[in-house]
């Protein structure tokens, strides 16, 4: 029997997805990537275990280490098992018994655990799954996210995100993918789909106004631990992961003042900037400075330096903006998207005015398309025309966006808008 | 004061499917609840029964498995706390953090037979 603690014990945040997903790696190392239900199961019920010896008052010095220690055990067990069927002299099953604890201890190993799940990342960024499922499958397998919770992350309903991480799995089986980290040319080309699906889960929780504050902070948290995990793996330690780390950094420390009480949008030009994360930015520095080697900028050096200009004005009005321009200007040259021609667009008008920014904007390949279809384009182009005196078109365009955003809070800073103009 | 125990009857945890993240926060509840009991001199201890059992029953007893008829009452675990009365022992169930799965806390007095003088 127990003795009762004297304090409440507390587990570390996010103890059981962390874990989980550690335990994924490693037993898919054992029992192979076409046996991810029984790998789930296994870890399934080491949780159980938990649950209910660790409920009644026991918990362990080290929950983590009693989580990977269950989970071993099991895992021979599951392998015992299997040769029992084998009918094999008791001679020989010792012996083997012995061999297999031995190197199934191997794959347990801190070092061994960091490689099973960098494996467990490109197995999930396999560049032939589509985006969508690559997401889903990464934080389902990679996170521990329950399928309800990747639903309200990504704003889609259970059966969707069933579907997608089914679809996944499905394609790994059947294309027998393996589960290594590729080398040469080949890892090159994966660590690009990797920061491609780690910055999309970042924006995911960044950028999306709809889900609920906790989700969208949880997730934008996955993605940077993910991406520090990648910067502390030998093979994945690449410049580009740790500009895409000092990115994130960047970006979250603004998290909490984009957002106002009842859930306004907060423009950078009236945030406070005292309610950014000082921690973060210090971080950002220093992960961006870790960049800097190498002969290759991509595209996150460069966001990331963007991202930190902002970060180094003390205020909206001190902002360096032909600094800023030439950085977009790089951007522009790797990454010639309409997005960041218009995020160009506003720092020319800071510079050249709102008709030369207005200018550009109409110039952007298929403008009209894309002011019919994404809020953003016309919220920026109609902002723009009413900053020129020219209240017509700001109006049309505003109220375009408005009835093209699905979020509340955009819509709430568009109506605030169209209201100043009259 | 007096020993009481709790007895907890509901869902097994396997059958409700959760997410780590969901098992860390069923756990979580319980060692405050713990932590409660225990700021307050009144948790002893406690522990989990496993799942498989046997009743052995009948006026010619037999022995079957069981008794999991309703896998809702299944008799999960138990705690021995002290309260001055079955009323305070009652209020303390309260903290029990199952009740919205369906769970609940049957709490009684354990019987202490003096010696005779």
């Amino acid at each position: 029997m127990s003795t009762g603690a004297e304090q409440p014990q507390q587990l570390v945040d996010h103890l059981f997805r962390h874990e989980a997903g550690k335990m994924i790696a490693v037993l898919t190392r054992v029992f192979g990537i076409t046996n991810l239900e029984l790998v789930e199961d296994t870890v399934q019920e080491t949780f159980l275990k938990a649950l209910q010896v660790w409920r009644y008052g026991q918990l362990p010095d080290n929950p983590s280490a009693w989580l990977m220690r269950v989970a071993r055990n099991r895992t021979i067990d599951l392998i015992r098992r299997q040769q029992k069927l084998a009918n094999l002299s008791d001679e020989l099953s010792q012996r083997l018994q012995a061999s297999t604890e031995n190197a199934v201890d191997q794959f347990f190993l801190d070092t061994e655990i960091a490689d099973s799940q960098l494996r467990m990342i490109f197995a999930c960024c396999h560049p032939a799954l589509n985006p969508e499922d690559q997401v889903a499958l990464t934080l389902k397998t990679v996170s521990g996210f329950g399928v309800q919770e990747i639903a309200r992350a990504l704003l889609s309903t259970e059966s969707a995100i069933q579907k997608r991480i089914y679809r996944a799995r499905e394609f790994i089986k059947s294309e027998t993918i393996l589960f290594e980290i590729p080398v040469g040319r080949e890892l090159s080309v994966r660590l690009e789909v990797v920061y491609t699906v780690l910055y999309l889960l970042f924006n995911e929780g960044y950028n999306s106004l709809k889900a609920d504050e906790l989700i969208r902070h949880d997730l934008c948290a996955e993605a940077m631990r993910l991406c520090k995990l990648l910067t502390e793996h030998r093979l994945g330690a690449e410049p580009s992961a740790f500009a895409l780390l000092s990115l994130m950094c960047f970006q979250a420390s603004r998290f909490a003042s984009r957002i106002g009480e009842d859930n306004t949008i907060i423009l950078l030009q009236k945030q406070d900037r005292n309610k950014w994360d000082h921690e973060l930015i210090r971080l950002g520095y220093r992960y961006l400075n870790l960049s800097s080697t190498g002969d290759r900028l991509s595209v996150y050096h460069i966001e990331s330096a963007i991202a930190a200009e902002h970060c180094l004005a003390p205020d909206f009005g001190s902002t360096n903006w032909s600094a800023l321009l030439q950085l977009y200007d790089y951007l522009l040259e790797r990454k010639p998207s309409p997005v960041v021609r218009l995020n160009r667009s506003i720092v020319v008008a800071q510079l050249e005015g709102v008709h030369a920014a207005i200018d550009l904007i109409l110039d952007i390949p298929g403008i009209k398309v894309l002011l019919e279809q994404h809020y953003i384009y016309p919220a920026v182009l109609g902002d723009l025309y009413g900053r020129a005196g020219n209240c017509n078109e700001s109006r049309r365009l505003l109220q375009r966006a408005f009835h093209l955003t699905s979020s509340l809070a955009e819509k709430k800073l568009l109506q605030e808008k169209l209201q100043a103009l009259s | 004061m007096k020993d009481f125990l709790f007895i907890f009857r509901g869902p097994a945890y396997e059958d409700l499917n959760l997410t780590p993240e969901e098992s860390q926060a069923a756990m979580q509840k319980w060692y405050e609840w713990i932590g409660e009991l225990s700021a307050k001199d009144r948790y002893v201890g406690g522990e989990p029964l496993h799942k498989a059992g046997k009743m052995v029953h009948g006026s010619k007893p037999v022995v079957t498995d069981g008794p999991f008829a309703e896998g809702k009452e299944l008799l999960g675990g138990y705690f021995i706390i002290k309260a001055e009365s079955l009323e305070e022992a009652a209020q303390l169930a309260l903290g029990y953090p199952d009740f919205k799965i369906n769970g609940s806390v049957e709490v009684r007095e354990i019987m202490k037979i003096p010696m005779p003088a």
